[in-house]
């Protein structure tokens, strides 16, 4: 057991719940390894979730061991040949069913013998070809994103087997119990060994498709990191930036493909504005009332040089692309009233034609009425209302009593504010709604 | 998102040992390293530092400034180049400066970067100092 146990960084803690310290020691380094060893043994076993099980109990282990004796010299050594060391032990439980099991276990037994007692070298850990990391991490990436898996499954397994962070870390994140991420990770394993699903690139045919897929993925984290749908704050910063962590990791496997550019550069040009989201009591600050100076200047300057990307490779901007782009058009602009909204205009026209959503239509009428004035604005707002396309969401009575306030039409505006208050689950959100229909009476 | 810099720090013998090492070598060895960067989508800059012999110290011990040729020598310390990577916390930051594939002798020193925000916003110089990141796209 304390094989490769030799004195680490930390001090020696007795026998009992990780410690503090060891915690971060292995979350650290399973950050940046999880996706290397889970895509290894995934495809060297093709069987994604025994390869996860393996993973996952290195890093139990690991924190029962680094907590009692430290971190070991070797922390990456160290969790390979413990995974490699759990795959065995699951093949040989297997070769009784199987007997491909039997021979992966005695090829990955040998390697570990081949690889003396303290392997550093990262090729005698495990069955590894550099030249295949990259396409392993992409299935990866790709089956955990898989559209057999429900949308819930998909961001916990992607967050948990490439970003390699804890149930616990994902369930902090998205303010649900621990079980709940646990179960929804046992059961997408599973869901992918029924429909027998292979650890592989997808078919050319359905790659364009299946891409999108991930990117929604992402997407899903990121906005959840930078709008939080419930709770009482209004950002998740390290959820966000896990996202575009797992977005640059996605950028440089697929250089090509403007889509994943157009989704960086959206990320990084909305995080630049976190830093003035919020207010000294963690209230959210609208666009109009930002400190731009806190705006971070070198993530805009990567968001720019992503969405430059994306054009660049020729093949037109698409909903990521269109989405930063908007963005890129506020992070250049000096105020409200000194942004290009006739641009903005313009940008939410082709991304309605691209990916047509209320959504859209509504931040079009947004963008329509500061450009030429709240009247044509209301107009598109009240045909989307009577279109029913939005009616259970707090946006569409929020920008409608945004609008009414221009007018002065107050009293609808007040009642519509209120309206929106009550359909809004972040409550940091609805105060600022609240505020807004009390300052009208 | 903290921002962390790694400062490689070595040493005379250090130095003397890098240019016996084939340019070839070098640039691959540090390339690899690089890539695992880029990869991990943690690099935000890098920069490596020319020679010491033809850098220049200036020393503030006395008086008035004294300015001497070549590395500075008393603590047989020479900064080397640095990375600035965007990390979830300072143990990956180590973590990664574990990584680095430096020679036996040197060392490498973990440090956050502070962010704009940190500062106080009204603060003339601090004015000043965002409208020229602003202008040029520093980092």
């Amino acid at each position: 057991m304390a094989r490769a146990d030799r004195p680490g960084l930390m001090p020696a803690a007795t026998d009992g719940p990780p410690t503090e310290s060891a915690r971060r020691a292995v979350e650290a380094v399973w950050r940046i390894e999880s996706a290397r060893i889970v895509g290894a043994l995934a495809r060297y076993t093709g069987d994604f979730a025994l390869a996860e099980d393996a993973a996952q109990e290195a890093v139990a282990e690991a924190l029962v061991s680094w907590s009692r004796d430290g971190a070991p010299a070797n922390p990456v050594g160290w969790l390979l040949g413990t995974a490699r060391r759990r795959a065995i032990d699951s093949f040989r439980r297997r070769a009784a069913l199987d007997e491909r099991y039997a021979a992966f276990a005695s090829q990955l037994a040998e390697g570990e013998a081949n690889s003396g007692a303290a392997p550093h070298g990262r090729s005698d850990d495990l069955p590894w070809d550099p030249d295949r990391i990259d396409d392993d991490t992409l299935a990866l990436m790709f089956i955990s994103c898989h559209p057999v898996l429900s949308p819930e499954a998909r961001t916990a397994l992607t967050l948990r087997a490439v970003g390699g962070l804890s149930s616990e870390e994902i369930a902090r994140a998205f303010l649900v119990p621990v079980p709940t991420i646990q179960a929804r990770i046992t059961r997408a394993k599973k869901t992918i060994a029924a429909a027998g699903v292979p650890f592989e690139l997808p078919p050319a045919e359905q790659r364009r498709e299946r891409l999108g897929g991930v990117l929604s993925v992402l997407y899903v984290i990121f906005t959840e990191g930078s709008t939080a749908t419930a709770g009482d704050r209004l950002l998740r910063p390290e959820l966000a930036y896990e996202a575009i962590r797992l977005t640059r990791m996605l950028s440089a496997l697929l250089p090509d493909e403007p889509e994943v550019f157009g989704l960086l550069a959206l990320c990084e040009l909305t995080a630049a504005r976190f830093p003035a989201r919020t207010g000294p009591d963690g209230e959210p600050v609208l666009l109009e009332d930002q400190d731009r100076r806190l705006w971070d200047r070198s993530a805009i300057r990567r968001g720019q040089a992503a969405l430059a990307r994306a054009s660049a490779l020729g093949r037109g901007l698409g909903p990521y692309g269109l989405q930063a782009a908007i963005a890129a058009c506020h992070a250049s602009a000096p105020s409200v009233p000194q942004t290009d909204w006739e641009r903005i205009v313009l940008l939410y026209e082709a991304l309605g034609r691209v990916a047509p959503s209320p959504v859209v239509d509504l931040n079009r009428a947004v963008a329509v009425a500061m450009a030429h004035g709240p009247q044509q604005a209301l107009e598109m707002v009240d045909e989307l209302a009577t279109s029913g396309r939005l009616s259970g969401s707090y946006l569409l009575p929020s920008v409608r009593g945004e609008l009414l306030t221009r007018l002065g039409r107050t009293e609808e505006a007040r009642a519509e504010l209120t309206l929106a208050a009550r359909l809004c689950r972040n409550t940091r959100e609805r105060s600022v709604l609240l505020h807004k229909a009390a300052a009208l009476a | 998102m903290p921002r962390y810099m790694l400062i490689l720090r070595s040493t005379d013998e250090v130095m003397a040992k890098m240019m016996e090492t084939p340019f070839e070598e070098m640039l691959e060895t540090m390339g690899r390293f690089n890539e695992e960067l880029i990869k991990a989508g943690v690099l935000v800059a890098a920069e490596g530092l020319d020679d010491p012999s033809q850098g220049v110290v200036v020393d503030f011990s006395g008086e008035t400034p004294v300015v001497t040729d070549g590395p500075y020598g008393e603590t047989k310390e020479l900064f080397g180049g640095f990375y600035i990577l965007d990390v979830a916390s300072k143990e990956e930051a180590v973590e990664w400066a574990r990584r680095l594939p430096a020679m036996s002798g040197s060392k490498c020193e973990v440090r956050r970067v502070p962010t704009i925000d940190e500062f106080p916003q009204d603060n003339e110089w601090v004015i000043k100092e965002r409208a020229w990141r602003e202008r040029t796209g520093q980092v």
